[in-house]
């Protein structure tokens, strides 16, 4: 497995090849001298996720519905799961998250990214660039009760913006409760979350951007390369290091969204826009079963895991080839 | 790999790159440069939309909106839904509230950050990857996983219905961000640099906030900025701590409000302008920052 090469690492490490990835930055400095100045966060870490965390393990082995003391039923709740038809739902809902909130606002941040810098940027002006960065943005600083108000009140089935708009164009036909029909609920979210993530990438990415060296560019041209060609070449292998963690976090977020669903559907009409934290948090506070809520949280926080140690062994993997180099 | 490839070109052709510059790359710009600007305004007048409605219906009488609906003008600035909102959530409290937690917040988040970064980038502790994977899970818990027993121990110390337990709560949450983001970018910090200061004899101490951290502000003022939004904009979390009216967050107390009957719809649309005008006015204020970067190996 991946995980035995990374934690075998130090043991090997004095006869083998990998000893940059040893040493501290700093020459003549132990690395162990530094863990001093991970004692407060990771005691902050500690009380405030840890010991929840371990608490909601617990949890999950037990009937609790808040009042009485919780009560131990084994693997109950997990046998539950595996075959709650409402969970694999919201996990399939949750696929589509990571199509809205993570692939298309990556690449599309990517390629707007690039030309608000590299064109518009350099042809029209910088004043341009960052006028239309910052409106891009715009969403992200939209709190998400905020967002909700004006969305569900855009698509709303009466008078509701949108469907006065397609009214207006002569396509009333296509006018409906967009929301609240099973068939649209869900694409619907998915396009209010394409809004509201795009900018954030954007902004990472044309931060990123600086620290390409013009000259590079300008040379790749001189050779003969397109566009295309020197985004792929160039662009996208220095700004790597933000694409990983654009997609790491993004793919987080979607795993676990949570506010707009509580906000605009409820995870309805049905369970046409369930997704896993939805599903918890009703459990928990709704049906109040704490134990039951607990275990679709664990689940899902055991699939978030799983996918940043794939995430965060890739890249390692990629820095220490770099620096093999 | 595709970096090698393209870095050595630049050492051949020095002495032509100059008289490039000069050609003015402002100067020419062809009829597809003009198409792209065109779909980059589209694709900004698309995202924007939502903020337009806001404004204009905000300034409406609730008779104005019924008659017309939400995509007209108004036919009169209306205030009335704006000073109605404003006095019945005591706006000015709920604004303190959220400036205070969020400000709070973000820099103490930043401060977290930077220490646990400076060790595991620069310090490359041993098993950092494991660390820094442990730290992010403060980032991947779904938010509703800590309620229960955060309620329990906060309640033990005395601290339910406090705003610092809103504060500590996002501190952790906000800084293991932080922590990936700073320890990836510090891991590529330029070895020259730390050299230079240890031979200066710089103990690590000094380094940190003599070397790294002024080198690397421009990634920690973007940071700050994320740190201070996104706690802004909040809601689970300050909705279950902050049960008093008094400490409320404007995100909360607007959503309170949704439920109640005597919201008409240009009132609603006028909390939502007020809500969202302060992280816009924030953001515009320290946009020009996140232009400056997010990388330390800025330094040439």
């Amino acid at each position: 497995m991946t995980t035995a090469s990374i934690s075998d690492a130090p043991v090997d490490a004095p006869r083998g090849s990998q000893q940059p990835a040893r040493q501290s930055l700093i020459p003549g400095s132990n690395p162990n001298k530094f863990w001093i100045y991970l004692v407060p966060g990771l005691a902050l870490l500690t009380l405030i996720i840890i010991v929840p965390l371990v608490w909601n393990i617990y949890l999950t082995f037990t009937d609790y519905r808040g009042i009485k003391p919780p009560e131990w039923v084994g693997l109950e709740n997990w046998v539950k799961l595996a075959g709650d038809s409402v969970f694999w739902t919201s996990f399939s809902n949750s696929i589509a998250m990571i199509l809205a909130m993570v692939v298309v606002p990556t690449l599309l941040g990517l390629v707007l990214a690039a030309m608000l810098f590299d064109l518009i940027g350099k042809k029209f002006g910088g004043k341009l660039a960052s006028f239309l960065r910052a409106t891009y943005y715009l969403p992200q600083i939209l709190p998400a009760v905020i967002a909700a108000i004006v969305i569900g009140w855009i698509l709303r089935p009466q008078n509701g913006a949108l469907n006065e708009v397609l009214t207006g164009m002569g396509l009333g036909g296509l006018a409906h409760n967009w929301l609240g029909n099973p068939n649209t609920a869900l694409p619907s979210i998915m396009v209010i979350m394409i809004w509201v993530q795009l900018g954030y990438p954007i902004v990472i990415f044309m931060a990123a951007l600086q620290r390409v060296d013009p000259e590079l560019y300008e040379a790749a041209e001189l050779d003969g390369a397109n566009w295309l060609q020197r985004f792929t070449a160039i662009t996208v292998s220095i700004i790597r290091p933000e694409i990983f963690v654009v997609t790491l976090t993004c793919t987080i977020a979607a795993l676990k969204v949570f506010g707009p669903i509580y906000t605009l559907t409820g995870g309805g009409p049905g369970t046409s826009t369930i997704v896993p934290a939805y599903y918890a948090y009703s459990e928990f506070f709704q049906s109040q079963q704490v134990g039951y809520g607990a275990t679709i949280a664990t689940a899902l926080t055991i699939v978030i895991a799983a996918v940043s140690v794939v995430f965060l062994l890739a890249q390692t993997r990629l820095e220490r080839k770099e620096e093999a180099i | 790999m595709t970096t090698l490839e393209a870095l050595p070109v630049t050492s051949t052709i020095p002495a032509r790159t100059p008289k490039r510059r000069r050609g003015g790359s402002t100067s020419h710009k062809t009829l597809g440069d003009w198409a792209i600007l065109g779909v980059a305004i589209l694709i900004g007048l698309l995202i924007a939309v939502p903020f337009f409605l806001i404004l204009i219906n905000s300034f409406k009488s609730p008779a104005d909106y019924n008659s017309s609906g939400p995509l007209s003008l108004p036919t009169g600035l209306y205030f009335d839904g704006m000073i109605n909102f404003w006095e019945r959530v005591n706006f000015p409290e709920k604004l303190w509230n959220s400036f205070f937690i969020s400000s709070v917040v973000a820099v103490l988040a930043v401060g977290v950050s930077l220490l646990n970064a400076y060790a595991l980038g620069i310090g490359r502790v041993r098993g950092r990857t494991w660390i820094v994977l442990l730290i992010l899970l403060a980032n991947m818990l779904p938010q509703e996983v800590l309620l229960y027993p955060l309620y329990f121990m906060f309640k033990l110390v005395g601290l339910y219905d406090n705003q610092w337990a809103v504060i500590i709560i996002f501190v952790v949450i906000q800084s293991a961000f932080g922590t990936y983001l700073l320890a990836s970018v510090l891991g590529t910090f330029p070895k020259e640099i730390l050299e230079a200061a240890s031979l200066d004899g710089a103990n690590r101490w000094t380094i940190l906030w003599k070397v790294v951290y002024p080198i690397t502000k421009p990634t920690l003022s973007v940071l700050l900025i994320f740190f201070f939004i996104w706690t802004w904009n909040e809601f689970l979390i300050p909705l279950t701590f902050l049960v008093s009216n008094a400490a409320q967050t404007v995100p909360v107390s607007i959503a309170v409000l949704q439920g109640d009957r005597l919201m008409d719809v240009t009132t609603t649309s006028a909390s939502a302008l007020l809500g969202l005008l302060p992280t816009l006015i924030f953001f515009l204020i320290f946009q020009r920052t996140l232009t400056r970067g997010i990388t330390a190996g800025a330094v040439k």
